[in-house]
């Protein structure tokens, strides 16, 4: 790149004169200046600070195994056992830290290759347009009739129960929303001149989606994806909460909460109790994160 | 023909080759589940040749596309199966589960509007302050509050203060309307609040797009008091595209039916079909995915047309 012509004072760089009229902020006040501007999404983001990272460092947070049988069951919460036990005996806040790692792995997944599928999918769809696009999106109509929870139940239900099928499914449920949502976007800027420049010049319509319309459609799927991680995570709950979904013995929120919790549930509320909160507290946070992006990222769906 | 009509026929044809599809669709995904309804039902004598008797006359002995057209042929004749289990018309079945299932989702639309509806208003009212930020977060928080552990929440909780429990056994409406809305809160309290979060949060933001628009000044301009001016002008108006949004999320909300009927014991679509797919009920999961699935078409289409008819400026 060329190195610009400006000499560069300290302090400044090569827009030099416009960065001085902006008073420099340091790191601590730009946080202050977060918080105060978007409180909620500073709270979302603590949020899934504090249960992301005890779900990862489960390890460390607890010196119980998720499927140990530590205690005594069915005991009470205590200082030993802070979310009580289960009726195998197992410590239920160990469950619920390791159930998080398998909560978060599921939905990062679901929504990486959701939107993968989905963004190619709404690309070539919109970018080609004509025939190929009625067709493709006769599908979508197809998968976009089902609810997102009975169409990730029908796949889970054909493939079998298995953390990778759980991803599948759920990736399946939500690829053809992501896919509207990027081929609406990508039939605006189609029609933009530089992407006649492009074309004009030669470009090929590989090179026109990955350089000149990708780059412009990240501020929406940034948006969506984000929507779609929080729903990832309570679909994949609810598919291992009616059995379909992360097999026993391994823990997950979805299944600490039904089967044994249910028989136990005037017995031993903590059982089904904490996997539930943790499970809100982390789609709360999501949600909360989600709503500031769009604040920032989308203008056009920027809230009064 | 008028433009409406017109338009609703263009839409039932578009309707065609999306059920088409999808009940290609099921048909193929279920028939991919591992195992089969009859090695379940006989479990116990797994004598080979009884086995494919038996599949032979339940017709699971043909390939996959020419059941599939059998299935067609069927359908299109208003004939969708019968239930490899109980041996009535799955039909007769899906008849038997959808009332409890309408009833919920009514149920549920309509406790999502009283709580929306008014949090919207004032929210927009009391725009970036202490109350708006509280309507917001709450709202936020029944977006994320899974339903199915809110009904829980909602079980566990009377029971451990009140030593109360829900009723269990199923009650119709028209046999004891009383027991049956008793049955019927709870669940619907806790899809409401759900669905409630996206909605609010529409009506938030169309009561704070009309209330910029010209004659809303003009109303306040000639001295109507603020009352009149957010009631008759603004939450009239700020209605219309809120009511698309209840009705576009019947999709999320069946979904969410599926889960909480488990969690209650209600006898609706949603147990059904978990059962079904469970027993490996093929006939009966097609039914029932089918109709929740027509269900959503549907009532996507009564809220598209509704749209125009709430607001006489669209034309489709």
């Amino acid at each position: 790149m060329q190195k610009p012509a400006v000499a560069t004072a300290p302090g400044t760089n090569a827009l030099g004169a416009r960065d001085m009229l902006r008073p420099r902020v340091s790191r601590m006040r730009k946080l202050r200046r977060l918080a105060r501007t978007k409180p909620l999404g500073v709270i979302g983001l603590v949020l899934v600070l504090v249960v992301g990272l005890a779900s990862i460092f489960a390890g460390v947070m607890t010196q119980f195994g998720p499927t140990e049988l530590a205690a005594v069951p069915l005991q009470k919460p205590s200082g030993t056992h802070w979310f009580g036990t289960d009726d195998f005996g197992r410590d239920v806040f160990a469950r619920v830290l390791y159930g998080g790692r398998i909560s978060l792995r599921v939905g990062f997944f679901a929504v990486v290759v959701g939107l993968t599928a989905g963004t190619l999918l709404g690309l070539i769809s919109a970018y080609r347009g004509g025939w190929l696009d009625l067709i493709l999106q006769r599908f979508v109509d197809a998968l976009m009739a089902f609810p997102t929870l009975v169409l990730a139940l029908a796949i889970v239900a054909a493939l079998g129960s298995s953390q990778r099928n759980v991803v599948i499914a759920i990736a399946v449920a939500i690829a053809p929303n992501i896919s509207r949502v990027v081929r609406s976007s990508v039939f605006a800027i189609r029609e933009e001149q530089y992407v006649e420049a492009a074309r004009s010049i030669g470009v090929s319509d590989w090179r026109i989606m990955a350089r000149h319309i990708l780059p412009n459609i990240v501020g929406p799927l940034i948006v969506v994806g984000t929507a779609y991680f929080g729903s990832a995570i309570v679909t994949e709950a609810a598919l291992s909460f009616v059995g379909l979904g992360v097999p026993p013995p391994n823990p997950s929120w979805g299944n600490m909460m039904s089967g044994s919790a249910r028989t136990y549930i005037t017995v031993a509320w903590w059982m089904a109790f904490f996997p539930g909160l943790a499970l809100s507290l982390l789609v709360f946070g999501v949600n909360l994160i989600g709503d500031t992006l769009r604040d920032v990222l989308d203008p056009r769906m920027r809230q009064r | 023909m008028t433009i409406v009509s017109t338009y609703i026929l263009r839409r039932l044809a578009l309707m065609v080759p999306v059920l088409v599809l999808v009940s290609a669709l099921v048909f193929v995904l279920i028939r991919a589940i591992p195992g089969d309804a009859v090695s379940l039902m006989l479990e116990e004598s797994a004598d080979p040749a009884e086995a494919a008797l038996l599949r032979q006359k339940l017709g699971l002995d043909e390939s996959i596309p020419v059941q599939f057209m059998y299935w067609s042929r069927d359908a299109l004749q208003g004939d969708l199966g019968t239930s490899l289990w109980t041996r009535n018309s799955v039909t007769s079945e899906v008849l038997r589960a959808l009332p409890v299932t309408a009833e919920l989702a009514l149920l549920s639309m309509i406790v999502a509007a009283l709580i929306a509806i008014p949090a919207g208003i004032i929210s927009a009212i009391k725009q970036d302050t202490i109350v708006d930020y509280a309507v917001r977060s709450i709202s936020i928080l029944g977006l994320s509050i899974p339903a199915f552990w809110l009904g829980t929440l909602m079980i566990m909780l009377p029971a451990l203060w009140f030593k109360w429990l829900p009723p269990t056994d199923y009650v119709p409406i028209y046999e004891n309307p009383i027991e049956n809305l008793k049955q019927f809160i709870l669940p619907a309290l806790a899809l409401g609040y759900f669905l409630s979060a996206i909605t609010m949060r529409m009506m938030r933001s169309q009561m704070l797009e009309v209330m910029r628009q010209d004659y809303i000044r003009t109303a306040r301009a000639k001295g109507l008091r603020e009352r009149a001016v957010i009631m008759r002008h603004t939450v009239r108006n700020a209605l219309v595209p809120v009511i698309t949004v209840l009705g576009g999320q019947m999709g999320g909300l069946l979904g969410g039916v599926v889960i909480i009927e488990q969690i209650f014991l209600l006898p609706g679509l949603g147990r059904l079909t978990l059962w079904s797919i469970q027993v490996r009920d093929y006939p009966q999961i097609q039914a029932n995915i089918l109709t929740i699935v027509i269900l959503t078409l549907v009532v996507n289409l009564v809220t598209d047309v509704s749209y125009g008819w709430l607001d006489p400026r669209i034309r489709f």
